[in-house]
C-alpha cells in the first residue's frame, strides 16, 4: 500500500526521523493558513499524489511570500500531473504538502528495501541525492553503498556510521545522519515497509539532517497489524475497478487492452495475458479469482470485467485443482444472466470436473466459444474481438 | 526415487481442525499420503479423521514419529508454526499459507540458519511424488509417476505442466511448489540440485515468474552443474513495472525482475525456454529427443 508524503513524514517524526515543519492542505485556503502558521520566510508548496517526479511536472514550488503561497496552491490544486510514474493520463492533485523551506548544502539518498538474495533488509546510500537512484545505479554502481541488516539484532550504529561516511556526511553532521538511519530502520521494520525512501536527505546550513521527501510502500500482508497505517489509505489514488476486486478478496490489475481475462492463479493470470498478447491480443486486465472462488465472486469478477469500458470480449481460463469446473461453469452461467452478456465469450476449462462443467455451459444455451487448450482460447478470443 | 518425500514420509498436519487444513487432510488421506496425526493448540488428545490431534509439534512427533509437515495455519500465525516445525526438527516443513507478511519471513529464515529442517514455501501448492505422497493443495489425478522433475513458483502453472506432461505420457518424478514470496524457504537451486542426484529424474522443468533474480541465478548453476536437460517458462512477459501481479514476489521494480531479461539469461545457459505456456510439455518432449532420453521418460505409451 502507498501513503503520500506528508503522511510518511508524520510517520518518520514519530521514529525521531527529523523532517522539516509542514501541514496538509485540501484547499487554497488551508495552504495560505498552513503557511501563515508556518511562519518561514520560504515556503514550498509540494502535490501530493501517489507517484514521484513530481517537481520535474511542476508540481513542487518554492514560494518567497503569502501571495506566492496563494497563487501556486491555486495553480497546482487541481491539476493533473504527469510524470514518469503516472501513466500518461496523469494524476489529479487534491492535496498538498506546505513546508518550511530549508537551506540545502547538499542532496543524499537513503532507502531500506528487502533485498531477496539475502532474504534481509539492506540500507543503501549514495551522495548522488535528488536524481533517480535507478539511473545512479545503471551509471555510476560505485557511488552506492550498501549494508545488510541482520533481522535478530537490527541496524547497528557502526553500520549507519560507515554508511554515512562512505556518502561523505560531513564528520560533524555523522551523529545526526546516524540517529535519522536508526529511525528510519525501526520505522521500517515495526511498521513492515516494503521499500522506505529518502531521497533526498539533505544537509542544511544551519547543521541539520533531514528527510526532505519521504516515499514509503508497506506490505499488504501486514496491514491487518497497523491500523493506524491503513488509515492513511486514499481511495482516490487507486483503481476503482481494483478497489472493487479487492472488496471480494479477487486479485485484479487493470491494463490497457481489450480482452477481459479470469483466470484461477496468479502464476496462470500472468501466463493467460502473456499468451493473449502472443497471439496478438491486449489484455485488459490481470485476474486471479483465487482457489476458494464461489458463484457469486465469479458473478463479482464478471462485472468488474464488463465495468472496463475497453474490454470487447472474455477469456475465461481455470485449472480447475481445488477449484472444481463445475463452481466456475455454474458461475460464468449465473453471472452473464445477471449482467447480460453481449461480448464474445471464450471458456477454457481443465482439470476437477471438467465434463461436467462443459456439459453445465453446453446446456445453459448461452453463447459461449468452447477452447480445448490455454492456446485455443486464446487465438479464439483474439479472432473474436478483432 | 524421487526428491524430498517419499511413500515412507510420515506428515504430521498443523492446522489440521481449521476448515482448509481439514479439507486437504482428507485428500491427502485419499491419495494415499501417510499423515500421522495433527497440530492444533487447545485440541490435544481429540481425533480428526481418526487421526490424533496434538497441542504442539514436539508431542506430535514424539508419539508418531513424523518426519514432515505441512502448515495450513493463518496468516498471522504461520510464520511461527514453521518457526515450531523447525525447533521440532522435522526434515521438512511445507508451508501453504499464503499471506505472510514478509517481515516474519526474514525473521523465519534467520533462524533457521544451521537448524536441520527444509522449509518449502510458503505460499505454495506443495510437493508430491505422484503414486506415493501427496503434501499440498494440488490436484493429485493429474500427475502420474515417472522421471520428469518438475519446479515452480506457481501453483497453477504447475498443474498446467504437468498436465500437458501427463496428456503426452511422460510422467514425473516429484513436482515442487517453492511458491510466489519474495522470501521463501527452498529456491531453485535447492531442488535444481536434488533432480540432478536423483537416479530416477532424468530431466526438469522449470516454470519461474516476473520478479527477483532467481531464475538467472538458477540458470547459471544449471550451465555450471546440471548433468540433466531443463526447460523452462516465465510467467508475466507482459506485466508491467511496478505492478504486483498477485504473488507477492511477481513485481517488477527498480527495472529488475523482468521476464526478457531471465528468458535470456537461461537461453544463454543452455535452458530451453518455452515460449508459451502451452509449448511447456511440447519443448520437454524437444530436449528429451534431442537428448535421447525420449523413450526412457515415456511412461504411458498409449499417450505418447
Amino acid at each position: 500500500m502507498n501513503i503520500h508524503e506528508y503522511q510518511g513524514k508524520e510517520i518518520l517524526r514519530k521514529y525521531g526521523v527529523a523532517v522539516p515543519n509542514g501541514k496538509v492542505a485540501f484547499t487554497v485556503e488551508e495552504a495560505v493558513e498552513a503557511a501563515n502558521e508556518l511562519g518561514s520566510t520560504v515556503s514550498v508548496v509540494k502535490a501530493q499524489i501517489h507517484a514521484g517526479g513530481r517537481g520535474k511536472a511542476g508540481g513542487v514550488k518554492v514560494a518567497k511570500n503569502i501571495d506566492e503561497v496563494r497563487t501556486y496552491a491555486n495553480e497546482i490544486l487541481g491539476k493533473v500531473l504527469v510524470t514518469h510514474q503516472t501513466g500518461p493520463e496523469g494524476k489529479e492533485v487534491k492535496r498538498l504538502l506546505i513546508e518550511e523551506g530549508c537551506d540545502i548544502k547538499k542532496e543524499y539518498y537513503i532507502g531500506l528495501v528487502l533485498d531477496r538474495a539475502t532474504s534481509s533488509v539492506v540500507m543503501m546510500g549514495s551522495e548522488e541525492g535528488g536524481t533517480e537512484i535507478e539511473e545512479v545505479a545503471e551509471k555510476t554502481p560505485e557511488k552506492i553503498f550498501k549494508e545488510v541488516i541482520d533481522p535478530a539484532i537490527g541496524l547497528q550504529a557502526f553500520q549507519a556510521r560507515r554508511l554515512a561516511y562512505n556518502i561523505n556526511i560531513p564528520t560533524e553532521l555523522v551523529g545526526k545522519a546516524v540517529k535519522f538511519m536508526m529511525g528510519l530502520y525501526t520505522a521500517f521494520v515495526e511498521k513492515d515497509c516494503s521499500i522506505a525512501e529518502i531521497n533526498p536527505l539533505v544537509v542544511t546550513g544551519d547543521g541539520n539532517v533531514m528527510a526532505l521527501d519521504a516515499k514509503m510502500n508497506f506490505d499488504s500482508n501486514a496491514l491487518y497489524r497497523h491500523k493506524d497505517i491503513l488509515e492513511y489509505r486514499d481511495l482516490e489514488e487507486e483503481d476503482a475497478k481494483e478497489i472493487e476486486a479487492s472488496k471480494y478478496d479477487l486479485s485484479y490489475i487493470s491494463l490497457d487492452g481489450n480482452i477481459g481475462c479470469m483466470v484461477n492463479g496468479a502464476g496462470l493470470a500472468m501466463a493467460t495475458m502473456d499468451i493473449i498478447k502472443h497471439y496478438g491480443g491486449d489484455p485488459a486486465n490481470f485476474l486471479d479469482v483465487g482457489g476458494g472462488a464461489t458463484t457469486e465472486k465469479v458473478t463479482e469478477a464478471f462485472k468488474i470485467i464488463l465495468s472496463d469500458q475497453n474490454v470487447k470480449g472474455i477469456f475465461v481460463n481455470i485449472f480447475g485443482g481445488i477449484m472444481k469446473c463445475d463452481i466456475i461453469a455454474n458461475g460464468v452461467v449465473e453471472a452473464t444472466k445477471q449482467v447480460g452478456l453481449e461480448l464474445p465469450l471464450v471458456v477454457r476449462l481443465e482439470g476437477t470436473n471438467v465434463d461436467l462443467g462443459k456439459k453445465i455451459l453446453k446446456e445453459s444455451g448461452l453463447n459461449i466459444t468452447a477452447a480445448d487448450s490455454m492456446a485455443d482460447g486464446a487465438e479464439k478470443i483474439v479472432a473474436l474481438v478483432k | 526415487m524421487s526428491i524430498f518425500i517419499n511413500k515412507d514420509t510420515k506428515v504430521i498436519v498443523q492446522g489440521i481442525t481449521g476448515s482448509v487444513g481439514l479439507f486437504h487432510t482428507k485428500q491427502m488421506l485419499e491419495y494415499g499420503t501417510k499423515i500421522v496425526g495433527g497440530v492444533t493448540p487447545g485440541k490435544g488428545g481429540t481425533e480428526v479423521e481418526g487421526l490424533p490431534v496434538f497441542n504442539t509439534v514436539v508431542d506430535a512427533v514424539k508419539e508418531t514419529g513424523a518426519n514432515a509437515s505441512v502448515i495450513y495455519v493463518p496468516p498471522a500465525f504461520a510464520a511461527e508454526a514453521i518457526i515450531e516445525a523447525v525447533d521440532a526438527e522435522l526434515d521438512l516443513a511445507i508451508c501453504i499459507t499464503e499471506g505472510i507478511p514478509v517481515m516474519d519471513m526474514v525473521k523465519v529464515k534467520r533462524y533457521m540458519e544451521g537448524k536441520k529442517t527444509r522449509l518449502v514455501g510458503p505460499n505454495c501448492p506443495g510437493v508430491i511424488t505422484p503414486e506415493e505422497c501427496k503434501i499440498g493443495i494440488m490436484p493429485g489425478y493429474i500427475h502420474t509417476k515417472g522421471h520428469v522433475g518438475v519446479v515452480s513458483r506457481s501453483g497453477t502453472l504447475t498443474y498446467e505442466a504437468v498436465h500437458q506432461l501427463t496428456e503426452r505420457g511422460i510422467g514425473q518424478s516429484t513436482a515442487v511448489g517453492i511458491g510466489g514470496d519474495p522470501v521463501n524457504g527452498t529456491d531453485f537451486i535447492d531442488v535444481l540440485k536434488a533432480f540432478n542426484e536423483d537416479e530416477d529424474t532424468y530431466a526438469v522443468i522449470m516454470i519461474g515468474e516476473i520478479g527477483g533474480t532467481a531464475e538467472e541465478e538458477a540458470a547459471e548453476w544449471v550451465k555450471a552443474n546440471m548433468t540433466k536437460p531443463v526447460v523452462g517458462f516465465i510467467g508475466g512477459q507482459t506485466a508491467p513495472p511496478g505492478k504486483r501481479m498477485g504473488h507477492a514476489g511477481a513485481i517488477i521494480s527498480g527495472g529488475k525482475g523482468t521476464a526478457d531479461e531471465k528468458i535470456k539469461t537461461m537461453k544463454a545457459c543452455g535452458i530451453k525456454v518455452a515460449a508459451t505456456p502451452s509449448v511447456m510439455g511440447e519443448t520437454l518432449v524437444e530436449a528429451l529427443k534431442e537428448n535421447d532420453l525420449y523413450d526412457r521418460c515415456v511412461t504411458n505409451k498409449a499417450k505418447a
